[in-house]
C-alpha cells in the first residue's frame, strides 16, 4: 500500500477520523472506510451527480474531491438529511410526486435539490432545471423531480 | 370504438403545480387505480436501500476482467509477466471452467471466456481477483494476450451469416405495388443506443458448501442467471442461489448480461474460496455490455390516389454482433411490428439479423420495435406528404380497428386503442391548429428573398410539430409465454401475513408496488397488508423474466388468480370476508399458499415455424405529438414538448404509469436527437459518460402523459403492458416535427446537427 494520510472531519454532525491511502476520493472514503453507502458511484468522473454530498455546506461531486481535502471540514451525506429517522419536507415531496424510480440517482439528486433550495428558497421552474442539470436521472422525465422541489419550496401548494 | 372505462391525465411541467401528486381520476377499485406511493421509496430517499455494491461482505476479493482488443483473432495463449507476484491473486481462464464454457441463453454460442477465437473487441478472456482492487488491476495488466489476427466483418450488410431470418406476410405484395397509383420508397437507419442505467453492472458471488454458490446482483431475471450459472459451473439447480438486490435501472441491459457477470464472479469465488465482487466502472460498462441493435430498414409503400393503403414491402436488417444472445427474438418482435399499426391487404416483411465482429447487441426497452417503428412511422409521414394529406388524417383512415388483420394473420378482436390514442393526443396537443401555423411560417420563410433572411434574427429558428403512432405486443412473442409456463403464488403465513411470491423484479418500474396493489384488491385488503417476498431463487418461483412489458399483465394475472383461490379457501373455512378473518384463521389453519401456473390466453394460436397466428395476446397503443425548434444555422434541434397518449388496458397505479411514459419518452427523445455511439474497427469510440450524452434536466422537453384504458378481457384485471411502449413512438414524432419545421426528412437516427444541416442543404440544393 502507498502512503496513508489521516483525515479528521465532521460527518453528519459527528467527528470522525480515518486513515486512508493518499489519493483516495471522498466518495470511496465514505463508501469503503466509513460504511456510508447511501452516496452512489455511477461515473466517477464528475458527469452524473450521483455522488453529490455537502462539503462545508456546498454541494460537490464527491468522486472529484480527495478525502484529504475534507480534512477539518464538514461533510453531510444523504444519511445526514432528515431528522430523527423522519423524512425531510423535500424527501416527502419526492415520495408524493412519484419522483423516484430505480432510486440510484436519488441520494445525489436530493442533496443537490436541498442545496438548491438553501440557495434559492423560492426557485422558478427554470432555476430548478438549471440547478439540477448536473444530476442525471435515466428513469424519469425530470418532471416529477422538479415538481418535488417546487412543492418542497411551497411553490405548489397542492391538496390531495 | 369501445367505450372508455376511464382515463387519467398526468402532469406536464406547465401545470405541474396543479396536477403532480393528485390522484388522477381512474377506473374504480379500492386499491387498483390509485397512485399509492412506491413501496421502497423511503429507503431509496434516505440512502438505506442496498444496491449490490453497497453490500458489505467481509473478506470479499475484487474481480476484474481481461478483455480482447481485437475484433477477430485466434487466441494463441496468455503470457503471465514473471516479474509479477502471482501468489497474491487468482486467475481464471477458459480451461478452468468446471461446466460448459457457455453463457446459456438461446443458441448457447457465447463463451463465458474466450477459449480459442476472439470474436469481438472487449470480449472477456481471463479473470483475476485479489484482496484489493489495485493489486487485481495490476495483475490483469500483467497478462498479455498472444493472438493472430483474423479478417473481421464489421458491416451487417456485408455479413453472410444470419442468426435468424423471418418472412411474414399476407396477400400479394408485388401485385399490390403494381396496382398502386403511387409507390413511396424509403431507407432508414438507426444506430446503437446504450441503456445507461445509472447503476453499473454489479455482482457478488459467495461460495457455499458442496461447491455451490450464491450470487447477489443487479439484475432483471433471477432465473436466467440461475440457469446460466448451473450450466457453466456444472452444478445442480439446488446448489445455485440467485438474489436480486435493489437494482438501479435495467431497461433490458440487465436482462441477459448479468448471467455473464454472475458466471465470472462465481468462477473467481470458487477458485479463491472466498466471496468475490465484480462491479464495472462506467467505462467498462459502456465498452463491454449490450446495446440496442443498429438496423437498416427499407420500405416500399403502395397507395391509391385517394389515399388507400394497398401494399407494404418492408426489409429489416439488424446487426446482432458476434453472438446470437437474444437477437432472434429481438428481430422477431421488430419484424412483427415493422409495418406499423395499419390495416393493409398486401404485406411482406423480410427480416434478418446478421453476425458481425462487434460486441453482441441485446435487450433494450422496446426490443427491436423502436427501430422498425421509427422507420414505419417516418414512412407513413412521408406518404402523407406525398399525398398532400395531414399525417393525422391518414392515420385515422389506416389505423387498426377491431376486426382488422395483422401481417401475421392475427384478427384484432378487442382492446384496440389506436383510434383513441390518436384522437386524445391530437386534441391535447392542439395538433392541427399548431400544424396550420407552422405551415404558414414555413411558407413565409420559403417565399422571403434569400438575402433578407439573415436580417431577421427570429427567422433562423424554425418551429415544427410531429405525430407518430405505435403498437406494442405485451408479453413474450408467439408461443413464448406457454413455454415459460410462469409460476407465481400468494401465501397467508402462519403468523397472519399476506406474502406475494414471484421472481418478477423491481427495477424502478414499480413492480413491487403494482403487484401488491393487484393482490390487495383481489383479497379485499389494504395494499399495506401485502408483503412481497425477496427476489431470491431459493424462496420465490420462476415467474419468467422481468422483460417484454409482461409483469403487470402476465404475472399480475397469475397473482390475482392465486389470491382469489386463497381468499375462497379462507372464506370457506371462516364464513367471513377474507379481510376480517384471515388473521384469526391463521391460528387454526396455519400457512396456506396457492401457486398459479400460466396456461395460455384463450383463443391465442401461434405457429413458430411459419411466424403466423396470434403474435401477442394483446397490444398496447401509443401516440405522441412532439414540438421542436430547429436552429437553421447550426442544425441543432430542441425538443420543447411531447404529449404522449398511452392505452394500456387498465391503469393500476396512475403516477407510476405516468412515470414510465415520461421516462420512456425522454429515452426516445435522446434516441432521436443526441444519443449516438460511434464505432470504428469494432470498438466504441465514445464509451464514457462525458462523451455518450443522455438528456439532462435542461434538455428534457415538457412531457405530458395521458393514460387511457381499453380493457383486455383476457387478463383478470384487464391490464396490458406499458414499460416499452413509450420508447416506440417518441423518436418518429420528433423526426416528423423536424420535417414540419424545415421540410427536410432525417432518415438516420439520431438527428445530430450535422445530419440536420446535411438534410437542409440537400433540400435547398433540390430547389
Ligand atoms: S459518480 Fe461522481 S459525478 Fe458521477
Ligand atoms: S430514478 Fe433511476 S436514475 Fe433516477
Amino acid at each position: 500500500m502507498s502512503e496513508t494520510a489521516r483525515v479528521s472531519l465532521t460527518l453528519n454532525g459527528e467527528p470522525r477520523t480515518v486513515e486512508i491511502g493518499a489519493g483516495r476520493t471522498l466518495l470511496d472514503t465514505l463508501r469503503w472506510e466509513l460504511d456510508l453507502t447511501g452516496t452512489k458511484e455511477c461515473c466517477a468522473a464528475g458527469e452524473c451527480g450521483a455522488c453529490t454530498v455537502y462539503l462545508d455546506g456546498e454541494a460537490v461531486n464527491s468522486c472529484l474531491v480527495l478525502a484529504a481535502e475534507a480534512d477539518g471540514r464538514e461533510v453531510t451525506t444523504i444519511e445526514g438529511l432528515g431528522s430523527g429517522g423522519r423524512l425531510s419536507r423535500l424527501q416527502e415531496a419526492f415520495l408524493e410526486t412519484g419522483a423516484i424510480q430505480c432510486g440510484f440517482c436519488i441520494p445525489g439528486m436530493v442533496v443537490a435539490a436541498d442545496a438548491l433550495l438553501r440557495e434559492t428558497p423560492r426557485p422558478t421552474l427554470d432555476e430548478v432545471l438549471q440547478g439540477l442539470s448536473g444530476n442525471l436521472c435515466r428513469c424519469g422525465g425530470y418532471t416529477r423531480i422538479c415538481a418535488a422541489v417546487l412543492r418542497a419550496a411551497g411553490a405548489a401548494d397542492v391538496t390531495g | 370504438m369501445a367505450p372508455r372505462r376511464g382515463d387519467s391525465r398526468a402532469d406536464s411541467r406547465a401545470d405541474l403545480a396543479a396536477t403532480v401528486g393528485r390522484p388522477p381520476a381512474a377506473s374504480a377499485g379500492t386499491v387498483v387505480g390509485r397512485s399509492l406511493p412506491r413501496r421502497e421509496g423511503p429507503a431509496k430517499l434516505t440512502g438505506a436501500a442496498r444496491y449490490t455494491d453497497d453490500l458489505i461482505v467481509p473478506g470479499a476479493w475484487f474481480g476484474f476482467t481481461l478483455r480482447s482488443t481485437e475484433a477477430h483473432a485466434r487466441l494463441l495463449g496468455l503470457e503471465l509477466d514473471p516479474a509479477f507476484d502471482w501468489s497474491r491473486v487468482v486467475v481464471v481462464t477458459a480451461a478452468e471452467i468446471p461446466g460448459e464454457n457457455v453463457v446459456h441463453l438461446m443458441a448457447d454460442d457465447q463463451p463465458a471466456l474466450v477459449a480459442d477465437v476472439i470474436r469481438h473487441v472487449a470480449e472477456p478472456v481471463a479473470l483475476v481477483a485479489a484482496a484489493d482492487p489495485a493489486t487485481a488491476r495490476a495483475a490483469r495488466d500483467a497478462i498479455r494476450l498472444r493472438t493472430e489476427p483474423l479478417p473481421a466483418i464489421l458491416d451487417p450488410l456485408a455479413s453472410e451469416r444470419a442468426f435468424a431470418r423471418y418472412e411474414i406476410g399476407r396477400g400479394d405484395v408485388e401485385a399490390g405495388l403494381a396496382a398502386a397509383d403511387l409507390v413511396v420508397e424509403g431507407t432508414y437507419r438507426v444506430g446503437y443506443q446504450e441503456q445507461l442505467y445509472l447503476e453499473p453492472q454489479a455482482m457478488i458471488a459467495v461460495p457455499g458448501e458442496d461447491r455451490g454458490v450464491t450470487v447477489h446482483g443487479s439484475l432483471q431475471c433471477p432465473y436466467y442467471v440461475h440457469a446460466a450459472l448451473a450450466r457453466a459451473l456444472g452444478l445442480a439447480g439446488e446448489q445455485v442461489v440467485v438474489i436480486q438486490e435493489e437494482t438501479g435501472g435495467g431497461f433490458g441491459g440487465k436482462e441477459e448480461y448479468p448471467s455473464m457477470l454472475a458466471i465470472h464472479a462465481s468462477l473467481l469465488a470458487l477458485r479463491a474460496g472466498r466471496p468475490v465482487r465484480i462491479v464495472y466502472d462506467r467505462h467498462e460498462d459502456v465498452a463491454a455490455t449490450t446495446k440496442r441493435h443498429p438496423a437498416v430498414v427499407t420500405h416500399r409503400t403502395g397507395v391509391t390516389r385517394d389515399g388507400r393503403l394497398v401494399a407494404q414491402d418492408v426489409d429489416v436488417v439488424m446487426d446482432a454482433g458476434a453472438y446470437a444472445t437474444l437477437s432472434p427474438v429481438v428481430l422477431s418482435r421488430g419484424a412483427i411490428h415493422a409495418a406499423g399499426p395499419y390495416a393493409c391487404p398486401n404485406v411482406r416483411i423480410r427480416a434478418r439479423t446478421m453476425a458481425t465482429n462487434t460486441p453482441p447487441n441485446g435487450a433494450f426497452r422496446g426490443f427491436g420495435a423502436p427501430q422498425t417503428e421509427f422507420a414505419a412511422e417516418t414512412q407513413v409521414n412521408r406518404v402523407a406528404e406525398a399525398l398532400g394529406v395531414s399525417p393525422l388524417e391518414l392515420r385515422r383512415r389506416w389505423a387498426y380497428r377491431p376486426g382488422d388483420v395483422t401481417p401475421t394473420g392475427q384478427v384484432l378482436r378487442e382492446s384496440v386503442g389506436a383510434g383513441v390514442v390518436l384522437e386524445r393526443v391530437a386534441e391535447a396537443a392542439d395538433y392541427e391548429p399548431v400544424r396550420a401555423r407552422t405551415a404558414e411560417a414555413r411558407m413565409a420563410r420559403a417565399t422571403r428573398p434569400a438575402g433578407a433572411r439573415t436580417d431577421r434574427l427570429d427567422g433562423r429558428t424554425a418551429h415544427g410539430i410531429g405525430l407518430a403512432l405505435a403498437w406494442h405486443g405485451a408479453g413474450f412473442t408467439g408461443a413464448g409465454e406457454r413455454f415459460l409456463a410462469s409460476v407465481a403464488g400468494v401465501e397467508r403465513s402462519a403468523d397472519g401475513q399476506v406474502l406475494v411470491y414471484t421472481d418478477s423484479t423491481e427495477i424502478g418500474q414499480g413492480a413491487r408496488t403494482v403487484l401488491s396493489q393487484l393482490v390487495a384488491e383481489a383479497l379485499g385488503v389494504p395494499a399495506e397488508a401485502v408483503e412481497v417476498a425477496p427476489g431470491d431463487t431459493s424462496v420465490v418461483p420462476n415467474s419468467g423474466p422481468t422483460v417484454a412489458s409482461r409483469t403487470t399483465m402476465v404475472v399480475g394475472g397469475l397473482l390475482i388468480r392465486a389470491a382469489e383461490r386463497l381468499r375462497a379457501d379462507v372464506e370457506a373455512r371462516t364464513g367471513a370476508p377474507f379481510a376480517t378473518s384471515y388473521r384469526t384463521d391463521a391460528a387454526q389453519a396455519g400457512r396456506v399458499r396457492f401457486d398459479e401456473q400460466f396456461e395460455g390466453y384463450p383463443g391465442i394460436v401461434w405457429d413458430d415455424a411459419t411466424h403466423r397466428g396470434d403474435a401477442y395476446p394483446a397490444y398496447s397503443w401509443a401516440a405522441a405529438v412532439a414540438e421542436v425548434d430547429v436552429d437553421l444555422d447550426t442544425g441543432e434541434v430542441r425538443v420543447g414538448s411531447v404529449v404522449a397518449a398511452d392505452e394500456i388496458g387498465r391503469v393500476v397505479n396512475p403516477v407510476l404509469a405516468a412515470g414510465q411514459v415520461e421516462g420512456g419518452t425522454l429515452q426516445a427523445v435522446g434516441y432521436a436527437t443526441i444519443e449516438e455511439l460511434q464505432a470504428r474497427d469494432g470498438r466504441y469510440l465514445n464509451d464514457r459518460l462525458a462523451t455518450y450524452l443522455v438528456p439532462t434536466a435542461v434538455d428534457a422537453p415538457r412531457i405530458e402523459a395521458i393514460l387511457l384504458e381499453e380493457p383486455f378481457a383476457g387478463a383478470p384485471h384487464r391490464a396490458k403492458g406499458l414499460g416499452e411502449l413509450p420508447m416506440d413512438v417518441g423518436a418518429p414524432a420528433v423526426i416528423d416535427a423536424i420535417h414540419d419545421a424545415t421540410g427536410a426528412w432525417i432518415a438516420e437516427l439520431p438527428a445530430t446537427p450535422e445530419r440536420v444541416l446535411a438534410a437542409l442543404e440537400a433540400r435547398e440544393g433540390r430547389r
